[in-house]
């Protein structure tokens, strides 16, 4: 459970991070009238979009660091048998990439207000976000032609499950951006899709970490990492 | 006490928000069903959880009438009683209590009380409800399908969970599992809003600190429910892959009927963690909001402060933390280094400091107080009786060397009743009592009030008290049949007869409630718009029950914290959160 013990530990420090400017020493029952000139609220300047997606990563980092803590556990049981990476994997990782610099891209476009810019890079990157989907479920084909099915051994079945659930939440995203290029497509002013592209992005690069995280666990580069950890906790 | 005329002038004039901002429902289906409306939903919420929590209800008279009185219903089997186990376990753990908290009053009470026109994502909240609603009716759909519902225990161990031995083995498992998904993806998406909605849409003026305890302790909950579904949801998926694919997380070799399982090498230990790691912070999902709505209703009852509101927050916070590093002392008796359960026994009993200090804070705002024993404080004062006795069995738990002999024993069962049942049970019953009146504009009946409360309080000690007793004999739970065995006294019979008229009193008290509910909707008293005399923004709205967008044309600001009551030399013995400040009487009154 140290994956998931180690993601805890960063989201408290966020937490008390932004508990420590709540003024949370601050004695409410002296302090009638306004705060200042203009009362605030104390709330972030941030859309609440954006806090929202900020929330939303939380949980499904939460999710993924769980996949992983269980893949830990289970990977120390005697009958596990890695199972060989398909070079496609090394592919799709630079689709992925593409597909995040791509959303960056439109981003920085939204930014500049350069709306064509923002077309070229919502369509570049939900194409190759397909692209890495296609090549992911290539890869899972190639495998099972091997013979490494879902059943035949554990670190199998957390390969297709934790591809998988990548993949879904990809899926999910490319919803948000479907529907972000669509109102582009419709003539929207840039300030009502500037948020959903930055959105998109941020949401990219997530997924982007997250899978470069997988894919190191998945080929077992971080196997020598995690071994320096135990010995260190020895 | 001196009248204080207020200053119109000292407060600074509310900011008006455009009509355009909210959503406005156009036909009847878009305002009572398909509604975006958080006070809606939170009605649709309750409904929902209280509608599947009299079956859980019902489930607990079966199983009762059984225990008390074996051999006597022959219609209850031992493998129904299994399915009535757990049906009632997981029915009132997570789609009860979370489901009442959370999307109940969290959707009623969270923007109201900080001064917000509805939640930040309306439409979403809307799917969390509907999706909320499906994971009901696929759980109550186990009831009907071949098998009946898994019989696995609320805890769903594996391997048993899917082995042909358990009832339900066909689709009981499935579903469950199908069902709580549903439950963990709708409520994810309620959970965003709750916490985005505090974090940024509270009224002008409402710091922090200045929010009243029940929107910290539904916020806390939150985002800890967040965090901790996520780990259900890991063991969900996993444990349908072991079932339906059959995969081995969680199957180690088995030979089942004298035939070997294609199982091989999977840990049930790997389930027992990711469960606790969602079911400890559980607990404190359901305690922490009954944590803040009872702070709030004593405080409002008693006419005083609440006593060290600074450390109640803090308190809120570091229960919400440590509530994650104590999972594996519901694993003491699965096996672990001593070493673990040194480190759970520590961290379990720390938490206590937090929690003590919460119930001292309680007695000390009580502590000369101007009590009024109406319902709501009734039931306040139960719950703080009942946490305190649940609580200090907990200490006995908490600990390894006291927890083995004691482990699946009555005493675990009467310990986690009292703590997490019959407690957020009363802050519930004093919560509705307390907030109906808002809601539908009438107040519940006193006199029937106080009959449900009394039944239900002393009941339940009758219930759950000798429920300890038949723990320390050795009485295990879960057991459909004790039988004939040298250590059981036939006193322990004669005890489980009682209990078990306790619980059916009791029961029946709650449909007195219910008959309450309906009555006093139509012939209750007109309550007006804050009957209670309280200072929190919910009781300021213009219209009761509150309209859609809660505040009509302006928004209220805040210019104190929610417990001004009795404040020396006001004109009330309560000052609401959006009352400005009065400079000309502070001038003028002081010595």
């Amino acid at each position: 459970m140290s994956a998931i013990l180690l993601f805890m530990a960063v989201i408290a420090l966020i937490v008390g991070w932004w508990l420590a400017q709540q003024r949370l020493t601050a004695k409410p029952w002296l302090e009638e009238g306004a705060i200042g000139d203009f009362p605030g609220t104390g709330a972030m300047a941030l859309p609440a979009a954006k806090i929202g997606l900020g929330v939303f990563l939380a949980v499904a980092g939460s999710l993924f660091a769980l996949f992983i803590s269980a893949y830990y556990m289970r990977m120390n049981m005697v009958d596990w048998r890695a199972l060989p990476v398909p070079r496609l994997l090394w592919l799709n990782t630079g689709v992925l990439v593409l597909s995040s610099v791509a959303l960056q891209w439109a981003h920085v476009g939204a930014r500049r207000n350069d709306m064509d810019r923002v077309i070229v890079g919502l369509c570049a990157g939900g194409a190759s976000a397909v692209t890495f989907l296609v090549g992911q479920v290539l890869a899972w084909q190639q495998l099972s032609v091997a013979g490494y099915f879902v059943t035949s051994n554990p670190a199998n079945t957390f390969f297709y499950l934790m591809t998988a659930a990548h993949g879904l939440h990809l899926m999910g995203g490319l919803v948000a951006l479907g529907r972000t290029t669509a109102k582009v497509w419709h003539g929207a002013e840039m300030t009502q899709v500037r948020l959903s592209v930055e959105l998109c992005a941020i949401y990219w690069h997530f997924l982007l970490l997250v899978w470069l995280v997988l894919l190191g666990l998945l080929t077992g580069w971080t196997d020598d990492f995690v071994d320096i950890c135990r010995r260190l906790l020895n | 006490m001196v009248d204080v005329p207020y200053g119109a002038t000292a407060g600074i004039p509310p900011a008006e928000v455009e009509e355009v901002e909210l959503y406005h429902p156009k036909s009847w289906w878009t305002q009572y069903v398909f509604s975006q409306d958080a006070k809606v939903i939170a009605i649709q919420y309750s409904l929902t959880a209280a509608a599947i929590g009299l079956v859980a209800l019902v489930l607990s008279w079966l199983m009762r009438l059984q225990l008390g009185f074996p051999g006597t219903f022959s219609f209850i089997d031992a493998s129904q009683y299994l399915q009535f186990i757990t049906m009632h376990g997981m029915i009132m753990v997570v789609y009860l209590l979370t489901a009442l908290f959370l999307g109940g009053f969290g959707n009623y009470l969270i923007p109201l009380m900080v001064g917000a026109r509805d939640m930040v994502f309306p439409y979403v909240n809307m799917l969390s409800y509907w999706i909320y609603l499906l994971a009901v009716l696929v759980l109550a759909s186990t009831f009907f399908v071949p098998g009946g519902p898994t019989g696995a225990g609320w805890t769903l161990y594996p391997p048993q969970a899917i082995l042909s031995g358990t009832p339900g083995q066909d689709w009981g498992i499935v579903l469950m599992l199908v069902s709580l998904i549903l439950f963990i993806i709708g409520f994810t998406m309620g959970g965003l809003n709750y916490v985005v909605t505090v974090l940024q849409a509270r009224a002008r003026g409402m710091t922090l600190m200045r929010m009243p305890l029940t929107v910290w302790g539904i916020f806390t909950a939150t985002v800890m429910a967040l965090l901790a579904f996520p780990a259900l949801f890991v063991a969900s998926v996993m444990m349908l892959f072991d079932r339906l694919l059959g995969t081995s997380f969680f199957m180690p070799a088995l030979v089942e009927m004298g035939q070997q399982m294609n199982y091989g090498g999977g840990s049930p230990i790997l389930f027992q963690h990711l469960f606790w790691f969602f079911g400890h912070p559980e607990v404190y999902i359901v305690a922490l909001p009954a944590f803040g709505i009872v702070s709030d209703l004593i405080s409002t009852h008693a006419r005083k402060n609440i006593f060290g509101y600074r450390m109640m927050v803090w308190a809120i916070v570091g229960i919400g933390a440590l509530s994650f590093v104590v999972w594996a002392h519901h694993m003491y008796v699965s096996g672990m280094h001593p070493k673990f359960g040194f480190f759970f026994a520590t961290t379990t009993l720390i938490i206590a400091i937090p929690t003590a200090i919460k119930v001292y804070n309680w007695v000390l705002t009580l502590w000369r107080g101007d009590i009024h024993l109406t319902v709501p404080m009734l039931f306040a004062l139960g719950f703080i009786v009942t946490f305190v006795n649940g609580g200090l069995t907990g200490l006995f738990l908490g600990n390894v060397v006291v927890d083995v002999p004691l482990s699946d024993t009555m005493f675990v069962v009467a310990h986690f009743h009292m703590v997490m049942g019959v407690a957020p049970i009363m802050v519930v019953m004093g919560a509705i009592y307390h907030w109906y009146p808002k809601v539908t504009g009438r107040m519940l009946d006193d006199w029937l009030g106080k009959f449900h409360f009394w039944v239900t309080f002393l009941g339940s000690y009758l219930i759950f008290f000798p429920m300890h007793y038949l723990g320390l004999l050795g009485i295990p739970r879960r057991y459909h049949d004790l039988g004939e065995a040298a250590f059981i006294p036939s006193s322990a019979h004669t005890l489980n007869a009682f209990i078990t008229v306790a619980a059916l009193i009791v029961g029946f008290a709650q449909m007195v409630f219910l008959f309450n509910l309906v009555w006093s909707l139509f012939r209750g008293r007109p309550s007006g718009g804050n009957p209670w005399r309280a200072t929190t923004l919910e009781w300021q709205t213009p219209h009761t029950p509150p309209r859609h967008g809660n505040w009509g044309k302006e928004l209220p600001v805040v210019y104190r914290w929610a417990y001004d009551y009795s404040v020396p030399g006001a004109a009330q013995d309560f000052i609401p959160q959006n009352q400005p400040p009065a400079t000309q009487a502070v001038q003028g009154a002081a010595p």
